[in-house]
């Protein structure tokens, strides 16, 4: 997705002569679209287009379809394995979740014959092919760093996946952590996000209250790959250590290798 | 064996029972496809309407969708039904009734007075054998009127809830978007915040902020955060101001103990609101929300299509006499509601329903960025619930939520509406708009609240 030359921020709104509208200011203080001044009873037409143009990037984000190859040549020198749910298309994933969260039974032989793990690492799509596409790599390469003295599996690179794809995939490699990485449900200001699932013992079955959650990472203003990858190693040794994911694992990293900046949300769900 | 059959075209088709029925007859949803619930084809969605015309509006009493002995919400149907006011419908079928709905018969005295008399089962029903025409028409005959700080509901009015959302609930941020939308005339339905963290303490702090607001410039409105109602029960325990107390409800139990909540715990929390008497012109003091996918997605649907469990929840609003209910009805996903076609037609069975059972109903007219629809869906549909008669619409500064990430109205959407169907706010609202200089909405030359709030919140004053 490249970027339009001309892009402004949202504090950036023509006509706006900040010295003499007060508005200037309080639009620093939020990123809702305030103080956007009317025609008739309209919003005026620069402001309609820049809405519909954030609409449309996170309509692609949804729809783009995810290039596994240039993907798992940027996840060099990891190893990969290509995957795919048991959704044969994006309408079919986007009516029937739970296709989205089973492999389809041609992508169960890419499993023969791989050595156990201790952590599998499975990338999928999500609800953001785009996100995925700019920013998986470096995230994959960040937590494979961060989890260092595991032994690690193949990345699994998964299409039209959902988080629970991640436990049937990480079981299959024996891994007792899985480490799901999807594209996040796009909003119109931030389209490209992706978060971190964390299950221990991945099985069939695990519900969300099981799972730790490092959501919110892309680089406008969420959680940096290194601060993601942080967060993630520290929890991966808790539920390593502990035997558990979710609930019973509480996000309280010491604050010195927390994080600064973002919203990092961790939950339980 | 089937119990409920219907030949059509000489074909006999069977349903096996009132769940499996209600189903089939059903407009097209993905959630009720997701479920294996949906009629096969078009022609068997028809078959089960011709079921359903024939059907007597009894049945509903005898032959329950979920088992009375497993159901505290269907406990709660049966044990208050009113079978007085059920009594000048008794012996019509689900179609005489759809057809005596739509007659001059059923006006807005003989439709109040019938609400309690109908179950949710009975209204989700006949909205199934009605065109968006008929769900519009037979709303706009129903009068709700509810009050707290305002008068909600009156001919003629339509109500807004103001959602100043923002990412991290800083209190300046959301302060600003709430002037905003003041100078719109959006808020006379609740100023109502979601926060983005989920605690008492954060939700105390921006409920402080709000009463603040208020108060300083005398605001004929309600606030509320949208916190969880065990937190409200602890905040009010606390003394910090509430005025409505809010929850996410839904039309199972099983489905409501996946939002933490039960009928008793909202009985508390209802009686505690009651205490503390803050209304100056109403005591209706809870405010909830439901949506059409919700129980499904906690598998807790009893195999009950997702209209007629959505309808369902409405008993559990009506318990506890509320001053607001809207439907979410695009926010819950495609997996529930498609398309723009689907969530227009949810929006508009939503709020007949409501209306229909005595709720105060209003709606989020809205969608999420990966279901079919666009802000032309929104249009369509927002002026169709302000023609239906509507209580009051969600909206957001540019219709952008930015804690939330989805698309609601926005602020100009209600100039709009007023100056289309002449709706206007709530009478208290008005006239304290009219005071304050903001006439017409939206007023960019500096009305007197522009001027003082903007300074004070340039100084740091408010918040």
């Amino acid at each position: 997705m490249s970027r339009r030359d001309d892009e402004r921020t949202p504090t950036e709104r023509p006509g706006t002569a900040p010295a003499t509208d007060p508005w200037a200011l309080l639009r620093t203080l939020t990123p809702a679209r305030i103080g956007l001044g009317r025609t008739g009873n309209a919003i005026p037409m620069r402001a309609v287009l820049e809405f519909q143009y954030a609409h449309a990037l996170a309509r692609d984000a949804v729809h783009d379809a995810l290039d596994t190859e240039a993907l798992c040549r940027a996840l060099e020198p990891l190893p990969t394995l290509r995957v795919a749910s048991n959704a044969p298309d994006r309408a079919t994933y986007l009516r029937r979740p739970d296709l989205g969260r089973m492999l389809a039974p041609e992508s169960h032989a890419a499993f023969a014959g791989i050595a156990p793990a201790e952590i599998a690492i499975v990338v999928a799509d999500g609800l953001s092919a785009t996100g995925v596409q700019a920013h998986a790599a470096a995230l994959v390469h960040a937590c494979a760093a961060a989890l260092a003295g595991f032994r690690l599996a193949p990345v699994v690179v998964a299409t039209q996946g959902r988080v629970a794809l991640g436990d049937d995939a990480a079981a299959r490699l024996g891994a007792a952590l899985c480490v799901m990485i999807v594209g996040e449900r796009p909003g119109l200001t931030v389209s490209d996000s992706l978060g971190i699932y964390l299950t221990y013992d991945p099985r069939p079955g695990r519900q969300d209250s099981e799972r730790n959650c490092i959501s919110n990472i892309h680089p406008n203003g969420g959680l940096s790959a290194e601060q993601a990858a942080r967060k993630l190693g520290w929890l991966a040794r808790e539920a390593m250590s502990r035997k558990l994911s979710g609930v019973g694992l509480k996000d309280d990293m010491p604050a010195a290798l927390g994080t600064q900046s973002g919203a990092p949300r961790i939950a339980g769900s | 064996m089937a119990r409920y059959h219907c030949t059509l075209g000489g074909e006999r088709h069977g349903f096996a029972d009132l769940r499996t029925l209600l189903a089939a007859a059903s407009a097209p949803k993905s959630g009720d496809g997701l479920a294996g619930l949906a009629a096969g084809s078009a022609k068997v969605r028809m078959a089960a309407r011709f079921a359903l015309a024939d059907l007597p509006l009894k049945t509903f009493l005898e032959d329950l969708v979920v088992p009375y002995e497993d159901d505290e919400v269907t406990r709660l149907i049966v044990d208050t039904h009113d079978r007085a006011a059920f009594a000048p419908v008794s012996s019509l079928t689900v179609g005489e009734f759809r057809d005596w709905l739509l007659s001059d018969a059923a006006d807005a005295a003989a439709l109040a007075a019938l609400a309690p008399g109908l179950t949710p089962e009975m209204v989700a029903a006949v909205s199934k054998l009605m065109r968006n025409q008929d769900l519009i028409g037979v709303a706009r005959k129903c009068r709700v009127v509810t009050a707290f700080r305002t008068t909600l509901g009156l001919e003629g009015r339509l109500a807004t809830r103001l959602q100043p959302n923002h990412p991290t609930d800083d209190t300046r941020g959301i302060a600003a978007s709430t002037l905003d939308g003041l100078l719109y005339g959006v808020g006379d339905a609740v100023i109502g915040i979601n926060p983005a963290t989920d605690n008492v303490s954060n939700a105390v702090a921006l409920m402080d902020m709000l009463d603040t607001l208020r108060q300083e410039y005398r605001i004929p409105t309600q606030t509320c955060v949208l916190t969880h109602v065990t937190n409200c029960i602890e905040i009010m325990n606390r003394g910090a101001p509430v005025d409505l107390v809010f929850q996410s409800v839904a039309g199972t139990q099983a489905a409501n103990v996946g939002f933490g909540v039960d009928l008793a715990v909202l009985r508390e929390a209802h009686d505690a609101a009651r205490t503390l008497d803050r209304g100056t012109v109403g005591q209706n003091a809870m405010y909830f929300e439901t949506g059409q996918g919700s129980a499904l997605s906690s598998g807790t649907h009893h195999g009950v299509d997702q209209q007629t469990v959505e309808t369902r929840a409405y008993a559990v609003a009506r318990a506890f006499a509320p001053l607001l209910v809207n439907t979410v009805v695009g926010f819950i996903g495609p997996e529930y509601l498609y398309d723009g076609k689907q969530i227009i037609r949810a929006g508009l069975e939503d709020h007949f329903c409501g209306k229909l059972l005595g709720l105060p109903m209003g709606c989020d007219v809205c969608y999420t960025n990966h279901a079919e629809a666009d802000q032309d869906d929104m249009d369509d549909l927002m002026t169709l619930l302000s023609a239906a008669g509507c209580t009051f619409l969600i909206a957001v500064p540019g219709s952008d939520d930015v804690m939330l990430n989805y698309q609601s109205l926005s602020f100009h959407d209600i100039l709009y509406l007023r100056s289309l169907l002449g709706v206007r706010p709530a009478p208290e609202f008005e006239a304290w708009l009219a005071e304050m200089g903001v006439t017409g909405g939206g007023a960019r030359r500096p009305a007197p609240l522009e001027a003082r709030f903007v300074r004070q919140l340039v100084d740091g004053r408010v918040a």
